[in-house]
């Protein structure tokens, strides 16, 4: 009959329909507005509306997300923030459009360069988050941000960030990145017992 | 057919025009020469008498030190099969070569292309205006000693960067300097597109003339865009119309321009891959691999991609095919005039696999996740046991939920079947990729034509259709989610333990030569040509994109048709303008 192929669609979409007020009613007061809920709605079981009413609710962003990158500083027993970024230069090679510019330190009266940089400045409106500055960084100095909501309302006094703007201590890293974090506390304590214990089996030697 | 006998059959082609085909005897180069005032005889005779009936390529090289334009094209056999390589040389200064459009016209817009960009006259070419660029553009873009605004410096990195490192905007420089050339009239652009659109409306004229008017009735020309909801981006139509009924029809395009493969020869081989991701925006990780298979084949021996690497770039590439599908399925309904809730529900489970691509790559779309030698890292977990729900439970559900949906309804069916029909033969020749071509009955895919990562390993049926029509091009999508669903299945099954990247340099070495890399991408052939010589950037980048060569039919399928189908055969090719205008 003419018309079957239509029938068929109109109940795809009123099955669609009705599956959205009795998935409402069945999650009633769990479905919207708590994480639980966002959770569901991007699920493989979700059923009805799939939506997310930005900016009351948020997706939460996965571990990799990546979005404009930040540099990771330790705090000191004396309380000094020390860069792990070295001013290698890594970053600013790999970095596609160009949008990384680093400024070494040298030593006030060597004028030998220092491993920090007196300067460290992005233009976030080139960068395109792709993620090499981090991924190609030697020392683990430059991480990618879950930070996504960066409105401004003049991008000429805003736009560029400097070193102080980009800086995070390593505890919001660790916070935001954790497993990634955790490997390379790993990879990190495993180089260092083998330095100790290549120092102390030199050690060792020099005492006999 | 391995490259042997191919280069058996062409020394056939050298005795019968002695002197005119030679091979290209430079290191990396696997090509042949061929004399320009033979080009024209010579691919008639790859045509008719050796088989290679799809021009895959056609694209320009600048060797500014030899003082040569090289023109470079790359035959296929529609039956499957590697490259056939031609090359023919033209002095800079006088670029003039044949066109091989009478032979192949799926070389239209290529040549158009090459003639915008680097100033090959293409001698023969019917309709030899710039296509990317503005009639009036000063210069040739893509050769080698053009400038552009912003002009640093050659070759990335920038020396500013690091170690004195002096920040500033690159807008502060200044794009009126006196670095770039600009057009006389430049200053009154009115002129600039009045000249434009002229030799347009000069061209439309001429093919309407062929027709003759009728008596009763007036040709009527209506501009459809750039702004048109229809076209899904920035893209232009002229239309000549008798009545309702279409004459004739000139894309213009090139409004994203943002040449694309000139920053590409600027950038170091690993800056390029992030900037492939927006080429088809939809569709990333088609996009990287075509480029990683690219430089990987010259690359040769130096690199290895670990196995583990490559089912993972296989259920990568056959994700991104089923959501680039049901994103193509949704919007050709939403240019039906079934507003939005089609596209809405092919959309939602497209998120889901965007989540995957969050979660694993980093970004929904903008992946950036290929490298020279395997991919940039594992699954999470919890990615990984999302995609094996969806692969096994969700999508295949979905899929035939849409079916049902859709693929009977009578006002579907109606508004076509029958609309703009391309024959198998007419394919072949228009250098129609992907769905356009295997929808018209040609089962060409270069998963199985020319087989690269680990296809041959899957289990799966190259989708054909045959009547060539929009119905079939629309079925034709959902046939091959489904296939990839099977290929998915069966990767997410076999996968085995390991790391996925070799080794990861920043500083990636190519040796010497020239190499084409395609892969299937969901909206058809996707091929890179990129040539080096040696340095730590390209010295050729090109992108042979699926989107904008299958534009090169559009006319031909519109002709005769009414002007609302119109909309409905643009939304059939699926083109993403990121794309088409490079």
């Amino acid at each position: 009959m003419y018309g079957n192929g239509i029938l068929a669609g109109m109940m795809v979409t009123i099955k669609r329909f009705v599956a959205t007020y009795v998935d409402d009613l069945r999650m009633i007061g769990r479905r919207y507005y708590n994480p639980a809920g966002i959770e569901y709605r991007r699920s493989k079981d979700t059923k009805g509306i799939f939506t997310v009413q930005y900016p009351e609710e948020k997706l939460p962003v996965p571990e990799e997300f990546r979005f404009i990158p930040f540099l990771v500083y330790e705090v000191q027993e004396d309380g000094t923030h020390q860069d792990r970024c070295t001013s290698c230069g890594i970053c600013a090679k790999v970095c596609p459009p160009q949008c990384i510019w680093i400024e070494q330190t040298t030593h006030p009266e060597t004028g030998r360069p220092v491993p920090e940089p007196v300067e460290f400045f992005i233009d976030i409106d080139i960068c395109m988050n792709c993620g090499y500055c981090a991924e190609y960084c030697p020392f683990d100095a430059i991480k990618m941000d879950h930070n996504y909501e960066l409105g401004s309302y003049d991008r000429h006094a805003y736009h560029i960030f400097n070193k102080e703007r980009l800086s995070r201590p390593v505890e919001y890293y660790a916070e935001i990145r954790p497993d990634n974090y955790a490997r390379e506390e790993a990879i990190r304590r495993e180089k260092e017992a083998k330095k100790a214990a290549a120092e102390a089996a030199r050690a060792a030697k020099a005492a006999e | 057919m391995t490259e042997m006998t191919a280069e058996r059959k062409l020394s056939a082609l050298e005795e019968r025009f002695p002197g005119a085909v030679s091979p290209d005897t430079r290191p990396g180069y696997g090509g042949f020469k061929v004399e320009p005032a033979k080009l024209v005889e010579v691919v008639t005779a790859l045509r008719d008498e050796l088989g290679y009936d799809y021009l895959s390529s056609v694209t320009a090289v600048d060797y500014l030190e030899a003082g040569v334009i090289e023109v470079v094209y790359h035959f296929y056999k529609s039956t499957g099969g590697r490259a056939l390589v031609l090359c023919a040389q033209t002095p800079r200064d006088n670029a003039v070569l044949p066109s091989v459009t009478p032979v192949y016209p799926g070389a239209d817009f290529q040549e158009r292309e090459a003639w915008d960009l680097y100033g090959v006259k293409f001698e023969g070419h019917t309709d030899l205006r710039r296509i990317l660029m503005w009639e009036g553009f000063g210069g040739h873009p893509m050769r080698k000693d053009w400038k552009e605004a912003y002009y640093e410096e050659d070759f990335k990195p920038f020396e500013s960067r690091w170690p004195e490192g002096a920040v500033r905007r690159s807008e502060d420089l200044n794009p009126y300097g006196a670095n770039v050339v600009y057009p006389k009239d430049m200053t009154n652009p009115e002129k600039v597109t009045e000249e434009a659109d002229k030799l347009l409306y000069a061209k439309l004229d001429e093919e309407a003339a062929k027709i003759g008017k009728n008596l009763a009735t007036d040709f009527v020309t209506v501009n459809m865009g750039p702004q048109h909801p229809s076209t899904h981006g920035v893209f232009r139509m002229a239309v000549v119309m008798d009545g309702e009924t279409i004459v004739a029809l000139k894309p213009v395009m090139g409004y994203l321009h943002r040449n694309h493969e000139k920053i590409g020869e600027r950038n170091t081989w690993l800056h390029n891959m992030p900037f492939t991701d927006r080429l088809d925006y939809l569709s990333s990780m088609s996009n990287n691999w075509g480029y990683a298979l690219a430089v990987e084949k010259l690359m040769g021996n130096r690199v290895s991609v670990p196995e583990r690497a490559e089912y993972v770039r296989v259920i990568m590439a056959e994700l991104t095919r089923v959501s680039n599908h049901l994103w193509a399925i949704g919007f050709l309904l939403n240019d039906l005039g079934a507003f939005f809730t089609p596209s809405l529900y092919a959309i939602e489970e497209r998120e889901l696999i965007l989540d995957i691509f969050e979660a694993t790559t980093g970004s929904r779309m903008m992946c950036n996740y290929f490298r020279f030698g395997g991919v940039a890292r594992d699954f999470p977990e919890d990615a990984w046991n999302k995609l094996k729900m969806l692969v096994n439970e969700r999508l295949p559900r979905m899929v035939d939920e849409l079916d049902v949906y859709l693929s009977n309804n009578e006002i579907v069916g109606a508004r076509t079947t029958g609309v703009g029909v391309l024959s198998p033969d007419e394919a072949i020749a228009y250098s129609m990729a992907g769905p356009v071509l295997r929808a018209s009955g040609v089962p060409y895919d270069v998963r199985r034509a020319d087989p690269y990562g680990i296809y041959e390993e899957f289990d799966f049926d190259v989708a054909v259709r045959y009547h060539g029509d929009c119905y079939d091009r629309y079925i034709i999508r959902m046939d091959e989610i489904r296939e990839s669903l099977k290929i998915l299945q069966q990767a997410v099954k076999r996968i085995p333990a390991g790391s996925v990247l070799d080794k990861n340099p920043y500083n990636v070495r190519v040796p010497a030569g020239e190499s084409y890399g395609r892969v299937e991408g969901p909206k058809g052939e996707l091929g890179y040509y990129i040539v080096s010589d040696g340095k730590a950037n390209p010295q050729r980048y090109h992108v042979r994109a699926p989107s904008f060569v299958n534009l090169t039919a559009l006319e031909k399928m519109c002709v005769g048709q009414k002007i609302a189908d119109v909309v409905v055969i643009l939304g059939s090719i699926d083109i993403v303008l990121g794309e088409v205008d490079r």
